[in-house]
């Protein structure tokens, strides 16, 4: 029993420290914010006044409108890519792949102010608003859909579809009884990776949409010029709609493994 | 016409530039247990694949019932398979797996509105109706009140029998199963090949099984396909099948086998291991023949009053018999027998004339397509071998500038020449040295022969040409071997009597 006990357990001192100092003392700050006013006194009253204001309620309803018209976007022009390449049989599918995975890799700034001036160039900026927000979201978040989907695509038995067939499922009952559910977790894993960084990526917003369309995340940001109070609360809503939705896709996705998807 | 539920007409299937079925034809009686048997390669899943639709014939014809069903899809075939590895859908539950095809399926009801008048439609089965079926078919496989139970908690042997029900519960014409055992343990496949054959007696529809396993073919099935190659090798009942194999590769594959090489010397006379047998077989006089004894055939008995006479050499107790091997002259014998004998004891042996099953010797030299080079040397089987062009030309030469010289003194150019180029069955060495020979290739058979074993190489190229030849040596199928040809083995002969003069 000469062996320090402790070797292991010490590996972990150093993100333990990370996550004290950068993450629950910020959210405690955070927290602690929200429900103050400006005489750091415990209070309520952000948590009302923004229930109360329709102008945040609708700028959180449009939030989520948007997340939702972008991740449906990216779930349709993803998938026929995703199952085309993970079904065929070509040697160079990975060079494809790597043709939509590759902007990942660019700088996020400089791909929105390349489509800001294609956009420019094309005559639409300051014109189409949302369209040009939702249309770089998509391009900005296509790459987080894909590749979960093809990951998940690709460990699909061919036979299984093989076997629908056999039993008379011609390509659209394959498609809908086997494929997609067997996609599943691909599926909402590539949802969580779209849906919640387009709740609140308002770099894209306020490039492409002029400034004019607002969503959650500009929101937070104006906020903490002036009201930090305010600011914290909208933030702390956010993570609890974001808690919740992981939740709810992170439960779905322990049943699936449950159901032995990893047959 | 009828009869027959299923019949191949000549198909062929490549894999792109890879001949896997070649030119095959047979058909399948309605009802009856077919088994396609054969090694891995050979073809026998590629043609059950291409009677389920899931690949198509490159050429030739697949007839359902008479009719063309070569290019059909396979949810348009009245034909159900249970797959290898079961492939069961891991996110439905036992019954929603047997249950998938029946949601599926349209049947045409009749009904009588309230004038009395007949009318049908088209629809779907009701639930209860599928509830029945799933029942049905669960209680055929013995896995009642499984339902419930999600695909992953089941074990190897539940999973095979729900596959086996998710496809029977379609009542198709025909079933077909590829290798559905060849997971399972010993004990487990023992009884589901009797369980199997029940459910083929009591459904009274057509079987068609594919499985590697010699026993499990013979135990199971009316009619055995034997395949290797992409070709048929022979189609007959188990008994025929090993009672009388057709070739030299269907009496190795299926059981035990001696295989010796033979002359006829007279009227149903053989000669083989230095002595004369009566058999039954009638082949010219003089013809090469093989001769296949099975290892239960021979009896022994005491050494001067058995037609062979020899010494056993090792002694290996099989549960049910003795395996003996004993050594005559200098071939090796294996006999089974209940008797034991013991390493040493000189003993004699005996073959009804019954048991000596005599073949056609299907090999008896190698023969390939050749082209002379530049430098006199034969292209051929995908290498390139010295050889003496001299033999060509009765009394030429070849000069120093490599022409040869005939005769008659006249100079002859025999680059591009194309010749036949044969070699001898004992002719042909082989060795691990890859640059020792002029082509190289894979072992893909190996015969044992009694004193020899007969190897055939095949070359790795796009010529894909056979060597077949005799070697004292023991080498492993699939080993990488070049095949070596002393000069003066290669008998050339010119194809063609116009050649390039200069």
């Amino acid at each position: 029993m000469t062996r320090p006990r402790f070797s292991r357990k010490a590996l972990g001192i150093p993100y333990a420290v990370f996550l004290l100092f950068f993450v629950i003392v910020p959210m405690l700050v955070i927290v602690f914010y929200a429900f103050t006013d400006k005489q750091n006194h415990l209070s309520g009253m952000n948590f009302i006044k923004f229930f109360s204001d329709p102008t945040k309620l609708s700028t959180i309803a449009y939030s989520l409108v948007i997340a939702l018209i972008t991740t449906a976007v990216c779930l349709v022009v993803a998938y026929p890519v995703a199952l085309i390449l993970a079904r065929s049989k070509m040697k160079k599918k990975n060079v494809i792949l790597m043709l939509f995975v590759t902007p990942m890799w660019i700088n996020f700034v400089l791909r929105v102010n390349a489509i800001r001036e294609l956009l420019n160039w094309i005559g639409i900026l300051g014109e189409a608003n949302y369209f040009n927000t939702i249309l770089g979201m998509v391009y900005d978040f296509l790459p987080f859909m894909i590749l979960p989907l093809y990951t998940t695509l690709l460990k699909i038995d061919e036979s299984l579809y093989e076997a629908s067939a056999d039993l008379g499922g011609n390509a659209f009952t394959t498609f809908s009884r086997v494929t997609v559910p067997l996609s599943m977790p691909g599926i909402m894993s590539g949802v969580t990776m779209v849906f919640l960084p387009s709740m609140t990526n308002y770099v894209v917003s306020d490039m492409l949409g002029n400034s004019k369309v607002t969503i959650i995340g500009k929101f937070i940001e104006t906020y903490f010029g002036s009201d930090w109070h305010m600011g914290s609360m909208i933030a702390l809503i956010l993570l609890v709609v974001v808690f919740l939705s992981t939740m709810l896709s992170g439960g779905f996705k322990e049943d699936e493994n449950v159901r032995g998807t990893n047959l | 016409m009828s009869e027959h539920i299923i019949e191949l007409q000549d198909v062929t299937k490549y894999f792109d530039d890879n001949l896997v079925i070649d030119h095959v034809s047979f058909y399948v009686k309605k009802g009856e247990f077919i088994t396609f048997l054969g090694p891995s390669g050979c073809g026998k899943t590629t043609t059950l694949r291409m009677i389920a639709g899931f690949d198509l014939p490159t050429s030739g014809k697949i007839l359902l019932n008479g009719k063309d069903i070569s290019l059909l899809p396979p949810n348009k075939r009245p034909v159900n398979t249970v797959f290898q590895r079961y492939a069961l859908f891991p996110h439905l539950n036992v019954f929603d797996n047997i249950a998938f095809g029946l949601r599926m399926k349209k049947v045409v009801n009749t009904y009588r509105n309230q004038k009395g008048e007949e009318y049908s439609r088209t629809e779907k089965l009701s639930k209860a109706e599928i509830s029945a079926k799933v029942k049905k078919a669960l209680a055929l496989v013995d896995l009642e009140g499984f339902e419930k139970r999600a695909i992953s908690t089941l074990s190897g042997g539940q999973q095979q029998r729900v596959a086996i029900a998710r496809a029977i519960v379609n009542e198709p014409e025909i079933l077909l199963l590829d290798e559905p055992l060849g997971a399972l343990d010993l004990k487990m496949r023992k009884e589901m090949q009797i369980e199997l054959k029940e459910i083929h007696r009591r459904l009274g529809i057509t079987f068609i099984y594919v499985t590697h396993d010699q026993e499990e073919a013979l135990t199971m099935s009316d009619t055995i396909v034997v395949m290797a190659d992409g070709v048929v090798q022979q189609i007959g009942t188990p008994t025929d099948i090993y009672n009388e194999p057709a070739n030299t590769f269907v009496a190795d594959f299926i059981g035990e086998s001696n295989i010796f090489n033979g002359t006829v010397v007279g009227a149903r006379k053989v000669k083989f291991c230095g002595k004369t047998f009566d058999c039954v077989d009638d082949f010219e006089l003089n013809e090469p023949v093989d001769v296949v004894v099975r290892p239960e055939d021979i009896v022994m008995c005491e050494p001067e009053k058995g037609a062979l006479k020899g010494t056993v050499i090792s002694v290996v107790f099989k549960g049910i018999h003795y395996e003996i091997t004993a050594l005559v002259g200098k071939y090796e014998l294996v006999i089974q027998s209940t008797e034991s004998r013991n390493v040493g004891d000189l003993i004699g042996m005996n073959v009804g004339a019954n048991e000596i099953h005599l073949m056609k010797r299907k090999y008896t030299s190698n023969v390939f397509d050749g082209v002379i080079t530049k430098r006199n040397t034969v292209e051929f089987a995908d290498g390139e071998f010295e050889c003496d062009v001299t033999q060509l030309y009765p009394g030429s030469h070849v000069d120093e500038e490599d022409y040869l010289v005939t005769a008659s003194g006249e100079k002859i150019d025999l680059t591009g020449v194309e010749v036949s180029v044969e070699i001898g069955l004992n002719d042909v060495s082989i060795s691990d040295d890859e640059t020792a020979g002029g082509t190289t290739g894979h072992i893909i058979s190996i015969i044992y022969k009694g004193d020899h074993y007969r190897l055939i190489v095949r070359t790795d190229g796009e010529e894909e040409e056979d060597f077949v030849f005799a070697t004292d040596d023991l080498w492993n199928e699939n080993d990488y071997v070049s095949v070596v040809i002393p000069k003066d083995k290669i008998k050339l002969t010119l194809k063609q009597t116009e050649d390039k003069k200069r």
